[in-house]
């Protein structure tokens, strides 16, 4: 017999897979498709999920407590998270069913695990030579009528745009989503320019008119509730606050937006892929707002991490089915756009913006985080990010891969982010470019302790626990001294003076003797056990 | 230094060690089965389009309603007169009342359901985004297998903007809730017509 | 054939009856098993905190007690984990190395190496959850992790289906990890706590009567979170079934 003809109950599918049932919502308000089933492409839930009825009002919490260059307290901040349960149900559950959605779609194709070793390999060859490859890239961008720029880092792309702007006369921005330009803080610079940005991307305008971070590379409203969004729209866009249907509030957003669309002098965009022999930018969005702000202005600036370039087109039919498949479970993003000269009559610029890049390239055990297609698969699967939530991490990027990437931009400031992991390895697993997430994890606490960056207290714990676990007498005496020591969790054990074990937890139950004694007692003949 | 030179200098001295070569992709099996229009067309319908075949006496028969209902309707073929002509659009701005745009598509894939439009099909890119409303041409004799042989095609290196739709507009970033026409089309209908036919 | 027995601290003072299990296990296998009297641990406390320095002493300790025999086997696939993989703060001498790639976690000694067929003496007639540790399930290859798209298979299941009478249940999130993360459950307590409220949960919508595990740091973490929230689930390591443990 294997474990194959064990006989599994059948539960888990009757109870559709949910572990927080409080948070299954009893209507459907998807969209249905032409034969009349319910739809569940993009980031769509597979089933109705919802954080709260209304009688249950409960405060969005706020992410990790900034303090300029002091360490990020992500502890504390999802303690928080933890402390609304009704965010943090809806959130858990919400990213775990785009978990699975994931599983299906990534096992309905036999030939995924080779596809991963391909995206791995490749993007592991393009970081080896990634200076021919960009030069590359910007011969043909060049030939191709496109301006072409180069910023050491987000300062820098910031001055940039903002010049190449005020060089227009443009009075507003319209952009889609981009993680770089998050990570260049370039929405905070641009406040004081007299320039407005407005971002396109749903989950980004509600952030934005918010005046919070993305939580979630792909999904960057996920922490917030529709009540949160109604909250917000109806002090900003002056929609009735009473109204939290989705698509009321999803309705009034377009309706308010396109104006601005319309208005906009410039259009900005990220960049997913940056093909290196035809000096392409691609993009994957579901809205379609990537092209409307690639599209509609005069201005059109596509912002392109360095570390995005793929040699050749045939690489997109690698990348383009891991992505979307990785992150939501769909095959393929509702548009795949490929800008690659400017419209007639207008100017399209690229900005190669490093910021820390290239320094990363040289870092021996984490230059392959820059293979990262921030697909948010790796945040999707971590047991700890759906219970903090993204904006508990206080850093442009959270989960598995801010852990090991954040560091490279301030080791200080993000000096406590890798020990916020069971280094559990599903992430690892998830990455569709194989990176070694979790063990880059342990390897970057490994290099924080070295370089005295993490707790005094911490590592003075570790000492002391070196030195009792090393010495197997003083080990003994710290477990076999008294029944009192055991009672209260030996510090080999738990290793914490302060014992966090039982805020949460039951003590384990002391036996009467250790295996050790045990052993002497019945094996050897002598003693008495402790 | 440039900006440009030191960061290309940077990735000198920082390359990695070891070699890393460029691995051979092998074409992998269809996803799908033979009949490339059926699978196209369920994979349409997952990802929200829609998709009919045109009517016997009226072509556009299953869109029919939509376009008696639309004030404006902007066609980039033949095979439709619309009432705003893409070829008199001074910027794409004039395109902001278009009920629906009727664009014929280079190719379908059946992996995936999505169609491919460049800069000649849409005539102005913007009116794939600025309608409420776009209804697709289709031949089923252009449905490719997958997005493997999508991306041997020529067009992406030729043409100054290539886009795969696939469905319409689609945001659930509230809840997890669906919803159609986030900022671009509302709806996406395909209609297999084969070129030149009508 | 000469074997080593380690005890991993937490079951040496936590859970002794899983140490004597395992011993009494292997030695109606057949098997002379030996422990070592001066064992203490295996130092991943210190190499999971980052501090490998601090580590390294313990990890010499572990080296010199365990040197000369043919298998060594410990009941918790987080030790061997740490063994096989980051036993790396000393210097990698011959004698290192062959401790490390010695080290086996007892399920996978039992199904790969011993290669049991059956475990006559074993019956256990409950309703089960499994729960894996993930550094047996994904570090050492115990089973077929979710995420991956590869042929199932799993270890422990394979020697649970040979105990009469057990009936496994299928969670909702068989993969998830329960929160313990070693250091973690102390320093990040409220995330570790309702992760683990989370996994008890999960077992007890499932209808599982027993948690079973091949890693008592695991367990003994579950069992608190149940005790805390009152959910009346039991906690057994597999070494105990195997052995013939009635409940």
């Amino acid at each position: 017999m294997s474990a194959d003809d064990l006989n599994l109950r059948s539960g888990a599918s009757n109870r559709d897979g949910l572990i927080h049932p409080e948070v299954a919502k009893a209507n459907d308000e998807s969209e249905r498709g032409q034969d009349g089933q319910r739809l569940t492409h993009a980031e769509g839930a597979s089933r109705p999920i919802s954080a709260a009825p209304k009688a249950a009002r409960e405060p969005q919490p706020r992410g990790a407590k900034i303090r300029g260059d002091r360490p990020i307290d992500q502890a504390e901040a999802a303690e928080r998270f933890l402390a609304a349960p009704l965010h943090q149900k809806a959130h858990d559950e919400r990213l775990w069913d785009v978990r699975k959605k994931r599983d299906v779609a990534t096992h309905g194709i036999p030939e995924w695990e080779e596809l991963r070793e391909l995206a791995s390999a490749i993007k592991a060859h393009t970081l080896s030579r990634l200076d021919e490859y960009l030069e590359q890239f910007e011969a043909q961008a060049k030939a191709n009528g496109v301006h072409v720029h180069w910023a050491a880092d987000g300062a820098e792309h910031n001055r940039l745009v903002h010049r190449l702007l005020k060089d227009h006369g443009a009075r507003s921005l319209i952009k889609s989503k981009s993680m770089l330009t998050e990570e260049c803080g370039f929405r905070h610079y641009m406040a004081g320019t007299g320039i407005e940005v407005i971002e396109t991307d749903l989950g980004e305008r509600i952030q934005q008119l918010d005046d919070e971070e993305p939580s979630h590379v792909v999904m960057p409203a996920v922490h917030k509730t529709r009540l949160d969004v109604a909250e917000v729209f109806a002090k900003t866009m002056g929609t009735d606050p009473e109204n939290d249907d989705a698509h009321y509030l999803a309705e009034s957003q377009r309706m308010h937006t396109r104006p601005l669309i319309l208005e906009a002098d410039a259009g900005l965009t990220g960049c997913n892929f940056a093909v290196a022999e035809t000096g392409t930018v691609v993009t994957c969005t579901n809205e379609g707002n990537a092209d409307l702000s690639g599209n509609v202005p005069r201005l059109q600036i596509h912002s392109i991490g360095i570390e995005k370039l793929i040699p050749r087109t045939e690489h997109l039919g690698v990348f383009i089915r891991l992505l979307s498949r990785s992150a939501l479970g769909s095959p393929i993003t509702q548009y795949t756009s490929h800008f690659r000269k400017p419209r007639p009559g207008t100017e399209m610029h690229m900005v190669l913006v490093d910021n820390g890049r290239s320094e990363r390239l040289g870092m021996e055990e984490f230059w392959t985080s820059l293979k990262c297609i921030r697909c948010g698969a790796c945040m999707n699967t971590c047991p700890v990010y759906r219970r903090s939530g993204g904006l508990s991490y206080g850093a442009t990027y959270s989960g598995p891969i801010g852990l090991i990437i954040d560091p490279t931009f301030n080791k200080r400031k993000y000096s406590t982010l890798p020990f916020s992991s069971t280094m559990n390895g599903s992430c690892t697993n998830v990455c569709p470019v194989k990176i070694n997430i979790h063990e880059q994890i342990f390897a970057w606490r490994k290099v924080l302790a070295e370089e005295h960056q993490i707790p005094l207290l911490k590592q003075g714990m570790m000492k002391a626990a070196g030195q009792v676990l090393s010495r197997p007498a003083a080990y003994r005496a710290a477990i076999g001294a008294a029944d009192s020591a055991l009672r209260h969790l030996p510090r080999f054990a738990v290793y914490n003076p302060l014992n966090t074990w039982g805020k949460g937890r039951e003590m384990p139950e002391t036996p009467r003797q250790s295996f050790h004694a045990w052993y002497r007692q019945n094996r050897m003949g002598k003693g008495t056990g402790q | 230094m440039s900006s440009r030179a030191a960061t290309l200098e940077a990735i000198r001295k920082n390359r990695p060690s070891g070699e890393y070569a460029l691995p051979e992709v092998p074409v992998f099996a269809p996803l799908v089965g033979e009949d490339l229009v059926a699978e196209f067309g369920e994979r349409l319908k997952r990802m929200g389009g829609r998709i009919a075949e045109p009517g016997s006496a009226d072509p556009f028969e299953a869109v029919r309603e939509r376009l008696k209902a639309s004030k404006i309707v902007a066609s980039a073929v033949p095979e439709i007169e619309g009432n705003r002509d893409l070829s008199q659009v001074a910027q794409p701005q004039d395109l902001a009342d278009v009920d629906v745009a009727v664009v014929r598509a280079v190719f379908g894939v059946a992996e995936t359901g999505s169609v491919l439009f460049t800069q000649d099909e849409l005539r102005v890119n913007a009116v794939a985004y600025l309608a409420q409303h776009l209804i697709v041409l289709l031949d089923p004799a252009d449905i490719l297998v997958n997005i493997q042989a999508a991306y041997r095609r020529p067009e992406f290196g030729r043409a100054a903007y290539a886009v795969l739709h696939t469905g319409p507009s689609a945001t659930a970033d509230i809840e997890g809730v669906l919803i159609h026409g986030a900022q671009g089309v509302r709806s996406l209908t395909v209609l297999l017509m084969p070129r030149g036919a009508h | 054939m000469r074997v080593g027995l380690f005890v991993p601290c937490y079951v040496d003072a936590f859970e002794p009856e899983v140490g004597i299990a395992t011993l009494e296990l292997l030695e109606r296998l057949g098997l002379d098993v030996e422990y070592p009297f001066d064992q203490t641990c295996c130092g991943q406390p210190m190499t999971n905190t980052g501090c490998h320095a601090e580590a390294a002493a313990t990890e010499a300790l572990f080296v010199k007690n365990f040197t000369g025999f043919d298998y060594i086997v410990a009941p918790s696939g987080s030790c061997v984990h740490q063994v096989r993989e980051h036993l790396t703060a000393i210097p990698q001498t011959p004698e290192v190395k062959a401790v490390r790639e010695r080290t086996f976690e007892l399920v996978e000694f039992l199904h790969d190496v011993l290669k049991v067929e059956e475990f006559p003496w074993a019956a256990f007639p409950h309703k089960v959850g499994y729960h894996s540790n993930c550094n047996a399930l994904r570090g050492i290859g115990h089973a077929r992790p979710s995420e991956l798209n590869r042929p199932f298979f799993s270890k422990p299941l394979d020697l649970l289906a040979k105990v009469k009478g057990i009936e496994l249940v299928e969670i909702a999130r068989p993969d998830e990890c329960c929160g313990f993360g070693g250091t973690f459950s102390v320093f990040e307590p409220a995330v570790s706590a309702k992760m683990g409220y989370d996994k008890v949960a999960d077992h007890a919508r499932a209808g599982a009567d027993y948690v079973v595990s091949a890693d008592s740091s695991c367990l003994m973490h579950q069992k608190g979170c149940a005790e805390r929230l009152g959910v009346p689930l039991k906690f057994i390591h597999i070494a105990r079934i195997l052995n013939g443990a009635a409940a």
